[in-house]
């Protein structure tokens, strides 16, 4: 008791103590926070404001909760609290205003202060004022980018303040570009034309809508000035539109600049865009690249086997729920093996009865996937399932302003990379690839040098399957785990393999680069519907010409 | 002892048959005509279930004109011709008195032409494009006025929006709504270069482009709200592309038509929450009306992680008018119930009256909700008043002048007001 004495003695001290800085405004916070539960939607915006306007210590306390929905009142007492979640589904509760913690509480007890998308706006706005003297950088600039979207006058006057005592180069360089657009609208003409003059090489939106914006109102003011001017106006109008004139011409120039870059970047974006599409083509046909390709079977079931991949990713975020961030690297080898196996299966239990039969072949397999989809239905649901997203997955690296790479687009890219170069190591280096190529380019001979050809024909079936199956653990980062996902990609693996070429594994890549490109660069111009016709169109021409694709099978293995 | 068995055997079936005939004589049939396969299965499912329930619940009550409801149910499975096959079946077969069905408008489309041939009776639940008013059909779904024109107006006046993107599915329901509030916009002094359109197929799942194309559109300066129409299973890697890119609903709401509760059971909804959708009912919505019928479902259907959504509702609406029709008519005649219908009022389960109208639609509260992380959503606007359904819009040039009305004199889904003359067509 008496340890705890001081400890108490300086609670009391530095509540006193700051209560004595703003004694008025603390006095006023209280009132105010109680109406929160009261106000109407339309009403809140200046509630809010009044908080902000206090500035005591509790306002991001009470802000941050509500912009993130986690500020509640108790339907008793009408007490504003905010609230976390517990894992017993109770909800703990911390009073706003004295941060004392009440008893835990079901959900009935309490109810929402609610918000609207235009209020937790203004509200991202009010805290990012109060972030711009954060002790952390990337907290500084995350308040200077919202508030060079959103400019407002407490936010500028304190980045004035700010500059100088900067540390940190971007931060400062994001506030000199806030100042400079400042200027660009409130200005004096000299002051606008430094200003625009060194904002010419910014990608910032903002940026250049304040630029666009500033020579809308000069073509304006001229237009109108021009019309009323006589020869009797004293020259300072001229000297003033010299002046006008040569801004209007930095402005013209910036602007251009600033489209030019950015034309540069959509290129680029759709071109990520494009590979993108690409390595999901890549993933879904590279299996197929094995069974139809190399081993000449047309496995109308390997869609399923990406569904089966898929719906693996979905058992193991069941069944480790807290291991969300790996669960799907545990995946990957967990979704070879389920489908290599159901692809064993396939290869022992049917395909190998009807060897050199295609058109029975292609029926049997169909019916398979049928199976295959009905039995997940039953298993699972005909309902989507949910897969998550790991947060390494989430969100976009941030290249310049306009340009951003979304995270799981580039780790697919790269990982279909991977899966390509890993197979081709496989089928080139090892011993089991001699014997793949061995076997399918004849048989027979193989077989007289002691080749198992059919257990090779199993393991090849299911190495096709077991990388469809991998495949699948990238799709249900990318789309809906259901019955049908595989139905959706088995067409694309088709085209990409005869269209590459029928055994070429470098066609195969070759081939879902440039389709995936191709549908991109159209898509903006002609939207995805016609995009997608021209691309099939295009394909099927291209075929007519070159019935072996691009990359066709040379010599005696071809035959 | 083998002959005795099979007398008892087929005594005991006779009279089984003849009690089923007897019982068949006086009973009243409600046909349904929900697809239980295919992919409409999970929506069409929980409305077939809806209404299974409802007559259970009435007959429980004591029946309908001292009679029991004995529910017929057939499936087209999401095949839109056998709409029409089902449907006449259904009508010339089992001769039912009315029948609950269709949610695509193309099935309603197949199946419309049968109805007003054999005189049947249909009660549409599912918000639609409107652009026609049959004598055969109730319409309880919403009409645009009641769903797309609210939702436009809520962005523009609570939310600021400037700039719009319409985003749909490409099929008619989408492409009508869009060009409906094209119009409204354009009425409203939003300019065309300010509105964008894409379209795009079912099932669509690469949106890279087009939300990058949304994105650059919303960084012009000019606050931009995207409408979406978009169907299905595409919305939710169209949300996690919108998450992925940066866009926030405080940066760019989307107010989407087609996504409700029982599209968002089991779906990842961390990327969605702060979106909007406008529907005429929540589950979320705090009445003794809807608790009472959210505990009905749950216990009719035995599990607790069922949600309610908004056709449902139009589907529990639908019946009750249905039953007080007949009640009020005396008989189920369809001609009788179909004038008895309007002016039929029943409680929402949002609160509010809904009341049936001249044109065979509901008036109905709008209201805007925001998707939560449980799937919910939250009220955040509402109409103060219940909004009249139109069955013709007034912002398209081909049917401004058209009305609608079933009662005397006019008796004409098509009305033109400023001819005054009924089209010939019949719907």
């Amino acid at each position: 008791m008496l340890r705890l004495f001081p400890l108490l003695l300086f609670f009391v001290m530095s509540f006193n103590a700051s209560a004595a800085v703003s004694e008025t405004q603390q006095s006023a916070l209280p009132a105010l926070v109680e109406q929160l539960p009261n106000t109407k939607l339309n009403k809140m915006a200046s509630l809010i404001e009044q908080i902000a306007a206090t500035s005591t210590p509790q306002v991001s306390d009470i802000l941050q909760p509500l912009m993130d929905g986690d500020l509640y009142y108790l339907k008793a007492d009408k007490r504003v609290v905010s609230v976390f979640k517990n894992q017993q589904k109770q909800y703990e509760l911390m009073d706003v205003l004295t941060a004392e913690v009440l008893p835990a509480v079901g959900k009935s007890a309490i109810k929402k202060v609610r918000t609207n998308n235009r209020l937790r706006s203004q509200i991202r706005d009010l805290l990012a004022n109060l972030d711009l003297t954060s002790t952390d950088a990337d907290t500084r600039i995350t308040a200077l980018k919202q508030l060079l979207d959103n400019p407002n006058q407490t936010g500028l006057t304190a980045v004035n303040k700010l500059i100088k005592s900067e540390k940190d180069d971007d931060a400062r360089e994001l506030m000199s570009v806030i100042l400079l657009v400042d200027q660009l609208e409130t200005g004096s003409t000299s002051e606008k034309l430094s200003a625009a003059k060194q904002l010419s090489d910014r990608l910032e939106p903002t940026v250049k809508n304040a630029l666009v914006k500033e020579l809308d109102r000069i073509s304006v003011d001229s237009a109108s000035t021009s019309s009323t001017s006589t020869d009797t106006e004293s020259s300072s109008v001229e000297v003033q539109s010299a002046e006008t004139k040569e801004l209007k011409t930095v402005l013209t120039n910036a602007i251009s600049s600033i489209e030019q870059q950015a034309s540069v970047f959509s290129l680029a974006e759709n071109l990520f865009f494009g590979l993108s599409l690409g390595s999901v083509l890549l993933l879904a046909a590279i299996g197929l690249a094995i069974t139809f390709g190399v081993m000449g079977v047309i496995n109308m079931a390997h869609g399923e086997m990406m569904m089966l991949g898929a719906y693996t990713t979905y058992v193991i975020q069941q069944t480790f729920p807290h291991l969300i961030e790996y669960s799907l690297l545990m995946a990957v080898p967990a979704a070879f093996l389920v489908s290599g196996f159901v692809g064993v299966l396939i290869e022992r239990g049917v395909i190998r009865f009807l060897k050199g039969r295609p058109l029975e072949t292609l029926l049997a397999t169909f019916g398979i996937s049928l199976i295959l989809q009905q039995l997940v239905r039953s298993v699972f649901s005909p309902l989507n399932r949910q897969v998550e997203a790991p947060q390494w997955m989430s969100g976009s690296l941030e290249i310049n302003p306009i340009l951003s790479l979304t995270y799981n687009r580039l780790y697919i890219i790269l990982f279909s990379l991977m899966v390509f170069f890993s197979l081709l190591m496989i089928l080139k280096n090892s011993s089991l690839g001699l014997h793949v190529r061995a076997v399918s380019q004849n048989r027979d001979m193989a077989r007289a040098l002691s080749v198992k050809s059919s257990w090779v024909d199993a393991i090849t079936f299911g190495l096709g399957s077991g990388i469809a199956g991998v495949a699948g653990v990238a799709l249900s980062q990318l789309t809906n785990v259901g019955p049908n996902l595989g139905q959706a990609y088995i067409i694309d693996s088709f085209l990409v393999v005869v269209f590459g070429g029928v055994g070429n594994l470098w066609g195969t890549l070759v081939a879902a680069m440039t389709m995936g490109t191709f549908n991109k660069i159209l898509e903006p111009s002609m939207g995805p519907v016609l995009a997608n016709i021209i691309v099939l169109v295009s394909l099927v021409l291209f075929i007519q010409k070159r019935p072996k694709g691009l990359f066709p099978q040379k010599g005696r293995s071809a035959e | 002892m083998k002959l005795k068995k099979l007398i008892v055997a087929s005594s005991i079936v006779a009279t089984g048959l003849m009690t089923n005939f007897a019982y068949a004589a006086d009973s009243i049939k409600v046909g349904v005509l929900h697809s239980l396969s295919g992919t409409m299965a999970i929506s069409e499912t929980t409305l077939k279930d809806t209404v299974l329930m409802m007559i259970e619940d009435q007959n429980a009550k004591g029946g309908l004109l001292g009679k029991k409801i004995e529910p017929v149910v057939v499936d087209p499975a999401s095949n839109w011709p056998l709409f029409a096959e089902k449907g006449r079946e259904l009508l010339a077969k089992d001769k039912v008195d009315v029948i609950f069905g269709s949610w695509t408008s193309v099935s309603r489309k197949s199946v419309l032409p049968v109805l007003e041939e054999l005189n049947g009776l249909m009660f549409y639940p599912v918000q639609y494009e409107g652009e026609e008013s049959s004598k055969n059909v109730f319409y309880t779904g919403a009409a645009p006025n009641q769903q797309a024109i609210p939702a436009v107006d809520y962005l523009i006046n609570d939310l600021g929006a400037e700039r719009f993107v319409l985003l749909g599915t490409d099929y008619v329901y989408p492409r009508t709504t869009n060009k409906i509030l094209e119009a409204y916009l354009m009425s409203k002094g939003i300019k065309s270069e300010d509105i964008m359109i894409n379209y795009t197929p079912f099932g669509h799942s690469d949106w890279q482009n087009i939300v990058a194309e949304v994105k650059r559109f919303g960084s012009e300066g000019k606050q931009t709200a995207v409408v979406s129409t978009v169907n299905g299973d595409a919305n939710i890697p169209f949300y996690k592309e919108l998450g992925n890119q940066g866009i926030s609903a405080e940066d760019i709401p989307v107010i989407a038509f087609s996504v409700g509760e029982e599209e968002l059971s089991g779906f990842d909804t961390k990327p969605l929450v702060g979106h909007l959708a406008a529907w005429n009912y929540f589950q979320s919505v705090e009445t003794e009306e809807n608790e009472a019928f959210i505990a009905q479902w749950k216990k009719y259907i035995g599990d607790d992680k069922r949600v309610t959504n908004d056709p449902m509702e139009a589907t529990y609406i639908g019946f009750k008018m249905w039953v007080k029709a007949v009640e009020k008519a005396g008989t189920t005649d369809v001609d009788a119930v179909e004038q008895a219908m309007i002016g039929i009022a029943v409680p929402n389960l949002t609160g509010g009256i809904a009341v049936m109208n001249p044109n065979h639609h509901l008036s109905k509260p709008v209201l805007i909700g925001e998707i939560q992380e449980d799937g919910q959503f939250e009220v955040v606007w509402s109409t103060p008043d219940t909004v009249i359904g139109d069955a013709w819009s007034d912002f398209l040039p081909s049917s401004k002048n058209l009305v609608s009305d079933w009662t005397a004199p006019i008796k004409c889904g098509n009305f033109d007001v400023t001819t005054a003359k009924c089209s010939g067509q019949q719907f």
